[in-house]
Formats: C-alpha cells, sequence, structure tokens
C-alpha cells in the first residue's frame, strides 16, 4: 500500500488559502497523486477555514480526518480542529500556540514558525502565502525552480518588482521548508496524462460538452461556481449566462430557452430548487426539456450554507406537481461530473423531460487529478425537426416522442402548452384524451431505461458484501474497498438514481449482505431502491453533520458491520 | 396567412369581453405589419387575457401564472429573429409577475408587453387585482380594497422602461396602432390595456374607462422623461396613447456579450468539441 500524507492548512476566510492551494496541487500534481478539499464558514472574512491536501503514493480521492501535518496561519485557530489532532500530528504555527492546551493534551509536536517575521525579511506581510508555499516546497524537496516559474506564471500581470519580492519570499520559505524534510517520505513518481479539476470545472466542462448554450441563474453556494465558471466561458463557448431575479425566473427562462431551440441550465442548491418545483411541473407537462444542477448543502432552508449533505435526492425524485417523467443522475468523480452532465443534456433534448445533476458542496469544491479523455460529440446531436405545414407539437406516435420543433424552424407553428392540451397544443378537458397525453409522457420512462447509465462497481466481480453509494461519497467507499480486500467487499456507486433500471438487482442479489452509505438522515437512496426494485437494505451508514464521510468514519463503521 | 383561427367557438371569454377587441387589434396589426406566423412567439401566462395565444394561429407558449415574462426572456434572447410578444391580465403581470416585470424592463429585452387591466381578476372569479381600486368590493375585499393601486405605468417609467403606453380596448384602431409601435420598437415595451370586465367589475365598466381616459395630443413629446412621469401621475383622467419611447440601441439583444459582434441566435451556432477537449486535455 502507498504512503499518504495529509496537510492541512488553517485560516481565515479571505487570507488566500485557495492561492497556496492552488500552487502547491499545481506542482506536487506532477509527482504524486492529490486530493484537495476545503471546509469553510459561512463568511467572507474572518472565521476559521481550512484546506486539506492529502499527497500520495496512490490514487487517493477521499477526506480524512487525520492530520499529519498542520500549518495554523491565523492565531485563533486551533479549537476547531482539537478532534482531527492526534499525537502524530507535527505542527506548525506562531510562538502563541507555545502553551497551547489542545497541544499539550494532544501531546503533539508543534514546531514554531515565526510567519510575520519571514514575511517581513521578505519585504512585505503580503508575502506570508508565498511563504508557506514555499516552506511546502522545502519541506517536500520539490526543485525550487518550478516553484519560480508558478510564481512568475501567477503574477503574470504584475509589476516586476512584486514577481520579483515574491520569488525572495518562495526562496526564504523553501529554505526553511527544507529543515522538515524528514516529515515527507512519500516516494517521488511521475503522475502524467492527468489534469487539474475542481468538481465545479467537470460541471461547467461537462455543460459545455453538452451543448449548453444559456444559462438562467440565481447565485446560490454551493453551486455558484457552476455559474462564474460558465459566465467566464461564455464568450468564447458562445454561451448566453444570466443572473436571474429569483429562481422562479431562472429555470422558467431556461424552458423558454429550449422551447427556442437553446439548452438552458439552471444551475442551484436546495432552497433554490425548492422555489423551482411549479417550473420543474411546467418542463414535464409541456414537454420542454430542462437541466437543472443541484449542488447539495444542508437544509432544511438556510441549514448550512457552506456544508455538505446529500439531503436532497427526494426532493429532486418528486419534484414538481402532477406526475411525469425525470432523469437524475449524480456522479462521483470527476471524469464522471463532465461525461453525466453531458448526457443530462442529450438526454433532456431526447426525451423531451427535466434532467438532474445532483452533486453536493464536498463535490464541488474538492479538486484532483483526472486521467485525461476524450469528449464524445454524439451527445451535442439535437432532437429538432423542421416543422411541416400541419406540424403538431404534441403528436401520438408510434415510439412514443413526438417529434420537438422550435419556432422559426419550417413552414409549421409550435404550440406549447402548460394545460393538459390536445395534439395540437391546444388547451383541452376531454377525459379520453387526458388518458392518451398522459399515457404518452408516463410511457417515456420506457424510453428512457433504454438509454440507463450502468452503475460502476469497485472491487471484486464476486463478493460477499455490497456497499453501496452515490455521488460524492464515491471517493471514500472507494478507497475502503481498495484498502480492504480481505473483507470479499464491493462497492456499486449508482450514476443514474432515477429512473431506477430493473436490471440493477442482479447486484444485491449476489450479496449477503447490503449496507446503503449516504449523507443524510433517512437513508434517501435506501427508500428509492425499497420503493422503485422491492431491494432490501440489511444497514445504512448515514452521516448528516454537515461534514463528508471521512475515510476514518467509513473505516469504523464498515468494519463494524461486515 | 392569417393569424385568426378557423374555428372561434372554442373561445372561452364572456360576451362583451374588452379580450375580444384586443384580439382582433393583436390580429389586425401582426398582419399589418407582414409578420409570418413563423417567426411570431406569443407567450403567455395564466388567467382570462393569457388564454389569448390559444386564439391566434401562431407560435405560443402558454406556461405558468406570473411567468411569461420569464419564459419570453429565454426565448427572445435565444433566438432574437423571433417577434415575441408577451400578454397577459393585471394579477399575472403586475401580481404574480411583479418581480420579473420589473427586471425584464431593466434587460430591455426586446419584447411587447402587451397587459390587458381590467382592474379585477376573472378566471378566479371577482377577487382585487393590483390595479384596483381603493375601496372596491369583492367577494374576498368584503368591505372594499385597502390597498393602494400600482401604477404599472409610473412603475415601468421608474425601472427604465425604453417604450411605456396604455390604450383601451374598446378603441380597436388606436389600441391596433400602439400595438405596432410596441411591436416595431427596439428594446421592452409595455402596453397597459384599460378593459372592462363585463362579469366581475360593475365599477370600471365601458362607460368609466371612457369617462376617466383621454388621448394624447400630437404636441405631446413622448420623448421626455419628465413629460412621463407628468402623464403617469395624472388620475382625475387617466392619458392614453404612447407615453414615453427612446431608442438608445440598448436592447439586451444588442448589448450581451454574445451578440455584440455575434448576431446570429446563439441556439443557431455549432459547439466545437475541439475546443471542449482542449479544456480537459491542455
Amino acid at each position: 500500500m502507498g504512503k499518504t500524507i495529509n496537510i492541512v492548512l488553517s485560516g481565515e476566510a479571505g487570507e488566500g488559502l485557495k492561492t497556496i492551494e492552488k500552487l502547491i496541487t499545481d506542482v506536487v500534481s506532477k509527482y504524486y497523486y492529490y486530493f484537495a478539499s476545503k471546509e469553510v464558514m459561512s463568511r467572507v472574512r474572518g472565521g476559521n477555514n481550512t484546506t486539506e491536501i492529502r499527497i500520495s503514493e496512490e490514487k487517493v480521492y477521499a477526506f480524512q480526518k487525520n492530520i499529519d501535518v498542520l500549518f495554523l496561519l491565523n492565531d485563533n485557530a486551533l479549537y476547531r480542529l482539537e478532534e482531527r489532532i492526534k499525537e502524530k500530528t507535527v505542527i506548525f504555527g506562531s510562538e502563541k500556540y507555545k502553551n497551547n492546551e489542545i497541544i499539550k493534551k494532544k501531546n503533539s509536536k508543534l514546531n514554531i514558525i515565526d510567519l510575520k517575521n519571514l514575511a517581513k525579511e521578505a519585504g512585505s506581510k503580503l508575502f506570508k502565502n508565498t511563504i508557506i508555499f514555499g516552506f511546502m516546497m522545502g519541506m517536500m524537496g520539490l526543485e525550487i525552480d518550478e516553484g519560480n516559474k508558478k510564481i512568475k506564471e501567477f503574477f503574470a500581470d504584475k509589476k516586476e518588482d512584486i514577481v520579483k519580492k515574491n520569488l525572495n519570499a518562495l526562496e526564504i520559505g523553501c529554505k526553511e521548508g527544507s529543515k522538515h524534510k524528514y516529515l515527507f517520505n512519500i516516494k517521488k513518481g511521475k503522475i502524467e496524462n492527468c489534469k487539474n479539476i475542481s468538481g465545479t470545472e467537470a460541471i461547467g466542462i461537462g455543460a459545455l460538452a453538452g451543448g449548453c448554450n444559456f444559462v438562467g441563474s440565481y447565485p446560490m453556494s454551493p453551486s455558484t461556481g457552476v455559474l462564474t465558471y460558465l459566465a467566464k466561458k461564455g464568450k468564447d463557448f458562445d454561451v448566453l449566462v444570466e443572473q436571474a431575479e429569483d429562481e422562479i425566473a431562472a429555470l422558467n427562462m431556461v424552458i423558454g430557452s429550449w422551447y427556442a431551440g437553446g439548452r438552458g441550465l439552471a444551475t442551484t442548491s436546495g432552497g433554490g430548487f425548492a422555489l423551482m418545483q411549479e417550473a420543474v411541473s411546467l418542463s414535464g407537462v409541456s414537454e420542454t426539456p430542462c437541466v437543472v444542477h443541484i449542488a447539495q448543502r444542508p437544509g432544511p432552508a438556510t441549514g448550512m450554507p457552506t456544508r455538505m449533505e446529500q439531503g436532497d435526492l427526494n426532493l429532486t425524485v418528486y419534484a414538481g406537481h402532477g406526475e411525469f417523467p425525470r432523469i437524475i443522475l449524480a456522479p462521483g468523480n470527476l471524469k464522471d461530473g463532465i461525461e453525466l452532465t453531458q448526457k443530462a443534456f442529450y438526454l433532456a433534448d431526447k426525451y423531451q423531460v427535466p434532467a438532474f445533476i445532483l452533486t453536493d458542496q464536498f463535490y464541488v469544491d474538492s479538486n484532483s487529478q483526472m486521467e485525461k479523455f476524450q469528449i464524445k460529440e454524439e451527445y451535442l446531436e439535437q432532437n429538432i425537426v423542421e416543422t411541416e405545414e400541419n406540424y403538431k407539437r404534441y403528436k401520438f406516435t408510434e415510439e412514443g416522442i413526438s417529434p420537438r420543433g422550435i419556432p422559426g424552424y419550417g413552414k409549421g407553428v409550435v404550440k406549447t402548452d402548460s394545460h393538459e392540451h390536445t395534439e395540437e397544443g391546444l388547451v383541452t378537458e376531454d377525459f379520453n384524451l387526458r388518458n392518451k397525453m398522459k399515457e404518452k409522457r408516463m410511457n417515456k420512462k420506457i424510453n428512457i431505461l433504454e438509454d440507463y447509465i450502468q452503475p460502476e462497481l469497485i472491487g471484486n466481480k464476486n463478493y460477499k458484501n455490497l456497499v453501496v453509494g452515490w455521488g460524492s461519497t464515491f471517493g471514500v467507499l472507494s478507497e475502503f474497498v481498495n484498502r480492504n480486500k480481505d473483507l470479499d467487499t464491493s462497492f456499486l456507486n449508482i450514476k443514474q438514481l432515477f429512473p431506477l433500471d430493473e436490471s440493477l438487482k442482479d447486484y444485491f442479489s449476489k450479496a449477503e449482505k447490503v449496507v446503503v452509505v449516504e449523507n443524510n438522515y433517512r437513508g434517501q437512496l435506501a427508500g428509492l431502491l425499497k420503493l422503485e426494485l422491492d431491494i432490501k437494505i440489511d444497514h445504512k451508514v448515514l452521516k448528516y453533520s454537515g461534514e463528508p464521510f471521512s475515510i476514518e468514519d467509513i473505516d469504523s463503521s464498515l468494519k463494524e458491520l461486515l | 396567412m392569417t393569424f385568426d383561427i378557423k374555428d372561434k367557438s372554442k373561445i372561452s371569454w364572456c360576451p362583451g369581453c374588452g379580450n375580444f377587441q384586443i384580439r382582433n387589434a393583436l390580429i389586425k396589426a401582426l398582419e399589418e405589419m407582414n409578420l409570418e406566423q413563423k417567426d411570431v412567439a406569443l407567450v403567455s401566462g395564466i388567467g382570462q387575457a393569457a388564454k389569448m395565444p390559444h386564439y391566434l394561429n401562431t407560435n405560443f407558449f402558454n406556461g405558468l401564472h406570473g411567468r411569461a415574462m420569464a419564459v419570453a426572456f429565454g426565448v427572445k434572447s435565444t433566438n432574437p429573429d423571433l417577434n415575441v410578444i408577451v400578454e397577459g391580465g393585471d394579477g399575472d403581470m403586475y401580481g404574480e409577475g411583479g418581480n420579473h416585470f420589473i427586471h425584464n424592463i431593466r434587460r430591455n429585452i426586446d419584447i411587447a408587453h402587451l397587459v390587458h387591466n381590467n382592474m379585477v381578476y376573472g378566471l378566479t372569479k371577482g377577487q382585487a387585482s393590483p390595479t384596483s381600486q381603493i375601496g372596491f368590493e369583492t367577494p374576498l375585499q368584503v368591505d372594499g380594497v385597502i390597498l393602494k393601486p400600482v401604477n404599472p405605468i409610473a412603475l415601468a417609467l421608474s425601472s427604465g422602461a425604453t417604450f411605456v403606453a396604455r390604450a383601451f380596448s374598446s378603441d380597436m384602431e388606436k389600441t391596433k396602432e400602439i400595438i405596432k409601435k410596441a411591436i416595431a420598437h427596439n428594446g421592452y415595451a409595455l402596453v397597459d390595456i384599460f378593459q372592462p370586465c363585463v362579469s366581475f367589475n360593475k365599477i370600471n365598466t365601458h362607460k368609466w374607462y371612457k369617462e376617466n381616459s383621454y388621448y394624447l395630443n400630437k404636441e405631446y413629446d413622448n420623448s421626455s422623461l419628465k413629460n412621463a412621469f407628468e402623464k403617469a401621475l395624472e388620475s382625475d383622467k387617466y392619458p392614453l396613447g404612447v407615453i414615453y419611447q427612446k431608442d438608445d440601441g440598448d436592447s439586451y439583444t444588442n448589448i450581451s456579450n454574445v451578440y455584440i459582434n455575434d448576431e446570429r441566435p446563439v441556439y443557431s451556432r455549432k459547439r466545437n468539441i475541439k475546443k471542449i477537449n482542449n479544456l480537459i486535455n491542455s
């Protein structure tokens, strides 16, 4: 088993943890595997935030609770980290921590690092972040030239003097850090053909790959990153991005865009999605596609805005009044983020239904290496027809899908209605027609299942125990089964949560024991598996504190059950 | 080519409703402007007025109560080649849709916004609307309305509307001319259309509107915002006609960053998969 080191930076909001993370992971990722995640307080300045960077000889993709090396960048950050500090934790902090009770109690080692003075030596306290970057480089024994390159790149648009001072700060930090090389005993390798991306970027890239050319959204943590990513790419990729006045407007705009031939996206979180319910229903009855990305955070109501939960699966399954089909996809890793988002656009278009991508704060705010791959062009194909003079938007067809026209393309006109309607799209109260139209819509489930996105099984094909999860638990559960081959346990990551396909049952019938792992209170996937496929779940491992599952959580709870 | 429908028996408005005249005015306006059915998209919400698209033969999206402007923004900004008209009642547009009313004015999206203003709710049977006058008694406001009515003209002006007009449904010809100007306007255009409700509003009748309104004369300069605000605040008699119009070429689809250097509708632009692959493979 490969060695791993867990480095945590702890500082205030607005202090620049993100910058240090970006600089160091850019360099580290060439030689080691890494996984970086963050947990932040819901405030713009102050408080305490941490960034965790796990560096390893083998692939890592999960949150680790226990800290190996801790950098305390401000003077009152330790109180939140007590549980994560162990005896072996090496702490770097200011002199103020000398008599710290927590450190004493834990018997961990404190190394005094006088950041303020080192920064002063470099010219200004502004260079604190570069010093830390240098310190980490030195500690890891990385070539300073690479750091220099990064600094020049990062400060490319700054004055020469600033670049020079930062290079100096880097050197000062590096020299200090190299005194602690003993801490870092990870074997240096060479990582090739990988790209560092975040969950947010994966969803954004997936949207572009799905032909998204319209975004209507209202900012809401933790989904806003996707909105700003697409805004940044908008000009280059011909994406119209509009900040809506509210989430109700956002999804209605998106539906209007699809009606006119666009491929629209709304990105939001649970609260915003709650406001979109009626529009989801509109998409359902009018058979106008739409795509919504929901980055979950703990609810109800405002809940914990910057934390994680998988509490909105039920909301998404039942979103909107009335009955109509829908598609729900949940990426677990970065590649899935791209591919499933791309597919959401394609499937929404093909089946004229709302499609949802469910992520969460932990997923969108983490970043890691993704193996490069070629994105398929076929999912950009549109399912739009040129209309004839007597075009009927809701025509009954043998295959069950009415060819979708758009206004202005062809000789016909496109009449789209939120009422129950005739084939022409005119309001009706004919009961027989209502039955036929409703059955036409509901039966699209059969077509959708023909395209069912298969789950991914991690571990041996034959197993005694099956661990089941969805979304961002992918990393922690994959690491668990990979590290515990003796437990005769495999992990099933379900990517398409709705509609569920009968074929999934085969995975469950093989297992003697089934454990579902979810970041919510009720075990929403477990409930859905029971309801939709009558699958019996033996145990549920649930966490709803607002934090992701750590490796340690999963280790202790699963080992007890298996 | 006609925008009229063949079978008028399906029209479910009350006999004598002002909506009939507005329908005639709209059909005539579209035809006189030589627009083609395939290039027009009517977007509506819910209410008696919002049924209009069903009674015209053209593209339409009949969506949710209050949300027509939001849908229409999506339609127009995705395909600026379409002539987009939003139609609905005072409750639909100023009540349930009030937020979208304000913010789409700010967007100056090139849409003609026709609001049937009969100062009462029709579809839900006679409750107060945002424009109902103080003292107006209804089955719900049993002692009469105590809320101050919305002034849509002043609200539109103060939100930065580039075209604000008021019409009266009984004057079909004049209403038609105002609608034509609204459609032709490059930017957001509000036409608040006074209209009697024969079933639920026995106060603001055809006669009442007639007696309480007047047409702006030819000398009136509608390019002045100051004049427009003055007119907007008149309530002894309500002015009819184009109260304000200004075109600085800054409608949304003229100045949005995806259209500023490229007029092709965004939906028609082909995505380059190589460029996306570069995002992950470079």
